[in-house]
Parts: C-alpha cells; structure tokens; sequence
C-alpha cells in the first residue's frame, strides 16, 4: 500500500507547525538576562516543520508497515506472543496512575501501592516463590538483579564464588547478564534428549560454582523432567538456582517454580502476563525468591501495615487513620542490593498484568498452562510429517523444528521464515535454541483458535511440498510485504544510522 | 474471561486428531509431586467489574491534576499532545514484536530511525541507539561502557547527579572492583578544584549531569576540558528538552550524552515505565549497549531499514556482549518521536523557553518572600533550591502546602543530609501565572 513512506524529515517545509504551546503568560525576560550566552546553544535544532495532517498521515503509514498480534498470527518462540487485552490498556491509561508523580507523598499514591502489593502477592501465589520485586524493567534486567542477589547473599555468607553454569539451549541474555554482575560463564552440554545433563552437571558444578541458570521448561519447549535432583545438586554444593522465567507460560495453574527448589526467578509480564510488547519494549521483570533470599531484594519494597522513615519520600502521618491498612515504601534494609533503576519500576505494565490477573482469576490461570500445551502439541502434531522434529515425543508450550531436510533440498529455515509472511504468518523465532541446526522455534500460546493452528499448519506444509518441487520459489520470498529482504551486510558494513541532510 | 477461544469441544478435537486421550499425557515429565497445587487467588471478575476494581483503585491516588505540583527531581510535568495517545495507541505499534522480521516491521524500524535522528540533533551527537530502561540504567551503562573501554577502574561523578542513579550505577558495579569517587558541589554546581584533584590516571570517565540534579547549569565546557586533559572519558547525563535553549553535548566535545527522555511525551506513570537514551561519539559506536536501526536497501534497491550491529548485542555475543539488554522501551521511544514532530523545531523552542521564563518568576516572586531563600545562586532552567530561612521547617511549609491542594518541592533533606531544610522546586509550561501566583500566595499567609 504505502510502499515508500518518506522520512518526516523529508516532508520538512519551512514554517509548517502542528501543535502550538501556549502563550507566555508571565513577563517575559530576554533570554540572556536568565543565562549566560556561553552556555546557550548555537547551533539550531533542525526538528521536522511539519502539520497536524502530516504528523498523523505519516505514523498511521508507519504503522500500517507492521505486522503486530492484532493483524496476525505470531508463532515467535519463547516471546508468548499471546492476545493483548484492551481492557487492560483502558487500565493502564487510567489519569489516576498516569499522572502520578514518583515523589508524591505515599498518602496520596495508596491506590497505586495498594495495586502494586496485591500484584506481589498474586505472583508469590502464582509462582511458590515466597517474596516478589516488580522492579526490574526486563527479562535481562531481572537477570541482572537475580545475580547481584546471588553475590550479594554468598558474600553474607563469606563465600567467594566466581562463576555460573549455564546450558548450552539457554537464551543469550542468560550468560550476558551473568558477565554484566562480573560472574565466569560455564556452558554446558545438553544430553541428547536436549535436556541438562545431570552427570555432567554433577561434576561442573562445584564450590566454586555460585548458581545454575536454567529455563524450565527449556528453549526446546521440554520439561526439565530431573529438575529436583538439579536443584539438589546445586544446593548440596552450597550454590543456588535461578530459573529463566521466559517460558512460564507452559507452568501457569500446572506446577510451580518455587516448589521445585528454584531460589530466584523472574517473570517476563510482556510474555506470560499478556501485557503488549510495544516493538521492543517496555517489559517487566519482576523476580520472585525464596525466604532466605528476601532481605537482599532491592529497595524500595512496598510495604503495608507499619510506619517507617523513606529515602526521600515525604510522609504526612496525619493523614492515615488508626487502624487503617496503609502502603509505603521501605528503604530500610541493610542486606539489599541496593537499587536496580530510578522510582519503582514499570509501574504501567504491572497495571496491566493486575487487571489481566483480575479478569482471568483462579479458573482462567489455571487454564493458561494446559492450552498453550494443548495448541503447541496440536502444531507439533500436524508438522512432524513434513519437518524433522530433534527432541522429545511431546511438548510444552513450544517446540522446535529443524529445516535440515528442506535445507539440502535448497531452501533454509530463513527462507522458510520468509515465506511465512507471504502467507500472513510472523515467522517463528529462527536459528535459535543454537544446539538445533536450521532451527525454527514455534509457539503458539493458548488465545489462538484451532482454525488459526490449522490455517498456519497449512502453509506450512505447503512450504515443505514447494520446496521440494521449487525451492526458488521459498527462496525468493517474501514477495509480499512492504519491502524485500534487506541487504543486512551493507547495513553493518557502511552504518548509516541517522538521517543527514 | 480467559482470552482463550479453543473451547471443551476443540480441546476433545484437537486430542483426538493427536490420538491422545488426555491433556494430562503431555504432562508425564512434570513430576507428580510438583503437579498437586491450589492456587489462592480469588475468582475471574466480568469486564464491568474490572473496570469498576481499576477505577477505584486509580481513584485512591492524588493525581497532579487534582493538586498543583512543584514536583520534579527527574520526572516531570509537561503537556501531551492529543497525537501522541492516538498515534502510538494503534495496536500496530503496540502490540508487535522486537523487529527481528525487518520486512513486516519498516514502521517500527523506521520510527526508531527517526528517534535515532532527533535524539542526535537534540544533543548533537554522533550516534544514537534505540533507548535504554531508563535514565539511571543509561547512567550506570556509561559509566561501565567508559570502564571497559579504557580498562580502568575508577569514575568521577558529581554529587549533585541525581542521587537515584547515583545509587544504580553503585549497585551496578559491585562486583567490579571499581572505584566511584564522588565530588561535592558546595554552591549547587560541582567543584571544579575538587572534581581535578580527584581525577587520575586510573580515571575511566568523569560523569556530570546538566541542569544538575538542583537544577543549576554546569559549566560543561570546563569539566569537558578536564577530563580530556587527563585521558578519561566525558559522560553529560542531560535533559534533552533543556537541549533545545542549553547547548547540547556536542558542541563542548562530550564522548557520551545519556539521559531521561520521560519528560518527551511521555506521562508520569508514578516513575515508569520511562525511556533512558544513549548518544556516542562515531568511535564508540561499537561499544555501546542497546539495539540500533539502520538505513540499507532491499533486493530491490528500495531503501529500508533494519536492526544492525548486532554483533555487539547478547544473542549473537552471549557473555561477550556490549550489555545483557534485550527489551528494550521501543514505544517509549515511538512516543518521543511522535511529540517531537509534533512540537517541531519552533515549537520544542518555544516550549523550553516557556519552561524558563515561568520557572524564573517564579524563582524571583519567592524569592522576595520572608520564610525561604535561594539556597545557591547560579543559572538554572526550571528548576531551583531554596531553603527555610528558619522561620519554619521546609517540612512544615509542604505539610501547609499540602492542605491547601499544593504539593511544594521534593525535600532534599533525605539524599543531602547538609542540605536539610531545602527543597527542589520545579516550574514547567503546566504551571499558569495564575497558579504560581496561588503558591506565592499560600506561603505569603503562611
């Protein structure tokens, strides 16, 4: 439709404005009496002149680029790219929580503190854990947090340990953040069922060993069937076990974390708790942890029921009525991290994951878990004629499918990837768990139709059947969409990452 | 409500079609011990409940249109454009993915491109990437970025950047072995004698942020100068809508210009979520944190854009990388760059100035008043200290505002122990001659 849609700079014109501020209604001053010329700007801001219509012509165009959950079916593996309730947006852009301000005093933020407590507890419940942050902003930043609670508890107990084991299917945040907190990364080898190796295990993790990463279920979409022995291996050794909680989905209403002996895990709220991607962000990564790890969460913590003095956060104790149940935020805890980011943490989504929460209860929870399983097993099922299929008999929430065969009749799992959009289908996630060659990664969540499964699995096969017979037909792909496959070397090779006039 | 549309009937379909009796068959490898849960949690609310729950809730709070607030210290009170709300609310912006699939994804791509774009013309920088978490994260990054870079182990930073980020990037280099040296800033901006000496050799960057965190300018271009001399690195955390009246970055030869870029178009949100930018240098742009787009062509020689660089990035380097970050705050950012078209080049100026002249008379109307004063007299954009000329607490002035509908200045007292009895009062363009004439007013009668 809109197959070239100019830069807004480009549609620049002298003197075009869109929205005008207000007049000045205080004696104005010239700006030189206010600030020294030396620390004034010279060089003009070339921000686009443009109008009203331009603004929301060219934004719609963009848009209308994309594809997005509204418009399509989205496989994407391990992103639970499930259905984003709109009720829940109606919540978040509620003018009580929008237009809050982090410093306001707690008595006038009892809503908001009273939402964000209650939302802890429905993830404690949820998970096993035994306490919550919400604060971290990610997934990776929830990592991030959940190592420096690792070091921060081993120093408490005078031990210096200086790296992490990781399996060789863990996502690429996992021995990042790891590296970020100063920790020495140890990958190890999936058995051939594609699941930890507890012998080797065994062995590499030793007093030296501060923690395991582990993603369960893993980024095959298996069940990580040994995990109490695991987690027993490595609390037998002193160390502890975070669990990557990208692949919750599959666990909702089914089993849960905390009773299998993990000591830290984060939730990704943009995949299991529906909240909406944003095409990139913002998440949440809230971290649950078990009691002893409790007193290293990061500060601020919400709190209910006590008066306490708050770092910089002005009281006005007259204002709450005895008796009353009253919210604050606690800074007074000596053995925390400390904190992980500026205010409280995305305040924005964990409305949303409240009112997701809210609106499915304890029934609808419970069934999360058993239809994601369902639809993916359904997927798995009807592909595994057409496709190699590596690991295990059944699956999770996701499985993973490996175009080698495809690959040595000429066409890859990228192309196959490419071919899916032609089809109106995002492509799943590809060449990832890394241990699976040709990978394409595939989840379907719980809030697609079986006609939708259908519908993909279809062009699927059809894929498969063209590229046996003309696989330049897959390699060309996509055909389609608003542009082709773009040239990604020249892109790295000569960057050009901002317009220039 | 559940959102799931597979009803019984389907499930009982679908498990035929597989052959399998039960659900519960593809659970075998969860153990049966771990499977015996009852989740306490109460019972699904229709949509008219829910909405009447979020309501109630929402209502608890105070918000900053139903009081008159001087509140700024790092999230601020400005004007949304009614474009911004629709445009970034169409689901296509918000309810797609990372765009990993850069042929279904040109208008996330090129939206991040645009943002790119103006958050180098606002500070006049080389490079930028596609956002951070936030201010303090973007902070704490630089700070590590210029550590591994020059592979020393020591920063100099200001006490007057803002005492949350301060207290991230601690948290962030525990662990790290590095050494955070802060230097005081007596008459509200930092000193340069103390700053000096406390550089050395084994100095990786200096960090300083402007308006500082008491509102007062800086003298960046000196600071800039001297931590060159000394072979560290410059690190100007800033306001980029001062930008559009202060000079930028750029032009005093910063090497990395990070910040918050809430106050563009985005709401308060009690404190997130919010939008951390990073701007480089060019030769530092294979050693910064974060997703970029960039500009290529397609098989077509149709111009396109794409995610790029990615060799520096978690999923391909994995322990190696610039950062661990994945999710980033893309439609934050699609929100900035939405409200930056829409201000347009004269508008964004005007808004600054605006945001100065108000900011001043209210300065000098309170500053003629009997119970406080200025607590340092040096150039600011809008925001200002001033303290309790003991008469009464700064305490007791706000617990007075309060009741009369008016939320004064944060109080300083918790982060700056010696500067107890002062506040940070902020004035944006949402505070009307009207309105700051009620909070003199108030505190004349006090």
């Amino acid at each position: 439709m809109y197959q070239n849609e100019p830069l807004i700079f480009e549609k620049s014109s002298p003197g075009r404005r869109c929205f005008i501020p207000p007049a000045c209604d205080v004696p104005e001053k010239p700006i030189t009496n206010l600030l020294p010329q030396k620390m004034l700007r010279k060089r003009e801001i070339k921000l686009p002149e443009v109008s009203e219509i331009d603004v929301v012509r060219h934004f719609t165009r963009l848009s209308q680029k994309n594809f997005c959950v509204d418009t399509n079916f989205y496989p994407l593996g391990s992103c639970t790219m499930k259905y984003n309730p709109k009720i829940n947006e109606d919540a978040a852009r509620l003018e009580g929580f929008t237009k809050l301000h982090p410093y306001q005093p707690v008595e006038q933020c009892q809503g908001i503190l009273e939402l964000l407590y209650t939302l802890e507890q429905m993830l404690v419940t949820i998970s096993g854990m035994k306490a919550f942050t919400l604060q971290p902003a990610a997934g990776a930043h929830g990592e991030l947090t959940g190592m420096m609670i690792i070091r921060a508890y081993l120093d408490k107990q005078g031990e210096k340990r200086h790296k992490i084991i990781i399996p060789d299917s863990a996502h690429g945040t996992n021995p990042a953040s790891a590296a970020l907190c100063g920790y020495e990364v140890e990958s190890i080898r999936s058995n051939p069922a594609g699941l930890i190796d507890v012998n080797k295990l065994k062995t590499a993790f030793d007093r030296n060993t501060a923690a395991l990463m582990i993603t369960n279920p893993n980024t095959l979409g298996l069940f990580e069937k040994d995990i109490l022995e695991i987690c027993k291996i490595a609390h037998d050794a002193g160390g502890l076990v975070y669990c990557d909680g990208a692949n919750m989905n599959a666990l909702l209403g089914i089993t849960r974390p905390g009773d299998m002996g993990i000591d830290i895990l984060h939730l990704n709220l943009h995949k299991t708790f529906s909240t909406p991607h944003g095409g990139g962000g913002p998440g949440a990564g809230p971290i649950g942890v078990t009691e002893k790890l409790k007193p290293f969460l990061p500060v601020p913590r919400i709190e209910t029921g006590k008066k306490s003095t708050t770092e910089g956060v002005r009281q006005d104790t007259s204002v709450a009525g005895q008796g009353q149940k009253y919210y604050f935020l606690n800074y007074q805890h000596p053995d925390s991290i400390g904190r992980v980011r500026a205010f409280y943490g995305h305040i924005g989504i964990m409305i949303r994951t409240y009112t997701y929460l809210l609106s499915l209860g304890k029934e609808g929870i419970c069934k999360v878990g058993k239809f994601s399983i369902l639809n993916a097993n359904y997927l798995r099922h009807k592909l595994i004629k057409y496709y190699d299929i590596p690991y295990g008999k059944t699956c999770m929430h996701e499985f993973v499918i490996s175009a080698k065969k495809q690959r040595q009749q000429g066409a890859s799992a990228l192309d196959i990837a490419k071919r899916l959009l032609d089809y109106g289908f995002h492509a799943p996630t590809i060449y990832f768990p890394l241990i699976v060659e040709e990978a394409l990664m595939i989840e379907p969540t719980e809030t697609e139709s079986l006609e939708t499964l259908d519908a993909f699995a279809d062009a699927m096969v059809q894929i498969a059947t063209d590229i046996e017979q003309k696989p330049e037909s897959v390699r060309n792909a996509p055909k389609t969409t608003p542009v082709g496959r773009p040239d990604e070397v020249k892109a790295a090779r000569e960057p050009t990452l901002k317009w220039e006039h | 409500m559940d959102y799931i549309p597979n009803t019984e009937g389907d499930k009982e379909k679908m498990l035929q079609e597989m052959g399998v009796s039960s659900l519960e068959s593809f659970l075998e490898d969860i153990p049966k011990t771990l499977r015996d849960i009852t989740l306490k949690l109460p019972d699904g609310l229709s949509e008219p409940q829910v909405v009447k729950s979020l309501k109630h809730l929402s209502e608890k709070n105070t918000n900053t249109d139903q009081c008159l607030s001087f509140v700024g210290a790092g999230a601020y009170e400005h004007f949304i454009p009614s474009l911004v709300d629709h445009l970034s609310s169409r689901s296509e912006f918000y309810t797609c993915y990372t765009p990993y699939q850069p042929e279904v994804s040109q208008g996330t791509l090129q939206a991040i491109y645009e943002f790119q774009t103006l958050m180098c013309e606002l500070t006049g920088m080389d490079v930028a990437n596609a956002s951070l978490y936030d201010g303090s994260t973007a902070f704490a990054e630089a700070a590590l970025l210029s550590i591994r870079l020059k592979d020393k182990n020591k920063v100099v930073c200001s006490r007057a950047i803002h005492p949350e980020y301060r207290h991230v990037l601690r948290t962030y280099v525990k662990g790290l072995h590095t050494e955070i040296v802060e230097v005081d800033a007596p008459e509200g901006i930092t000193g340069i004698h103390q700053l000096e000496k406390s550089i050395d050799s084994n100095t990786a960057a200096v960090l300083i942020q402007n308006p500082n965190f008491f509102g007062c300018v800086e003298d960046m271009e000196i600071i800039s100068q001297i931590a060159h001399r000394h072979d560290a690195l410059f690190i100007a955390c800033v306001n980029p809508l001062s930008l559009a009246v202060l000079k930028p970055p750029g032009e005093y030869d910063a090497d990395i210009a990070i910040g918050e870029a809430q106050m563009l178009g985005n709401y308060l949100n009690y404190g997130g979520p919010y939008l951390g930018f990073f701007t480089v240098k060019k030769d530092l742009l294979r050693k910064m944190p974060g997703r970029i787009a960039g500009e290529t062509v397609d098989h077509r020689g149709r111009r396109c854009f794409v995610l790029t660089l990615q060799a520096r990035e978690q999923h391909i380097r994995r322990e190696k990388a610039t950062s661990n970050i994945c999710t980033n705050q893309a439609l934050l950012a699609l929100r900035t760059c939405i409200y930056l078209c829409t201000l347009g080049k004269k508008g964004l100026a005007e808004l600054a100035m605006l945001n100065i002249q108000k900011s001043h008379y209210a300065y000098e109307k309170l500053c003629t008043l009997d119970i406080v004063e200025p607590a340092f007299i040096q150039p600011f954009f809008h925001e200002f200290v001033l303290k309790s000329k003991d008469i009464l607490p700064i305490r007791k002035i706000n617990e007075y505002l309060l009741k009369k509908g008016i939320l004064g200045g944060f109080e300083l007292a918790e982060f700056y122990p010696d500067l107890a009895n002062s506040m940070l009062l902020c004035v944006t363009e949402t505070k009307t001659k009207e309105s700051i004439d009620r909070l003199i007013a108030a505190l004349t009668n006090l």
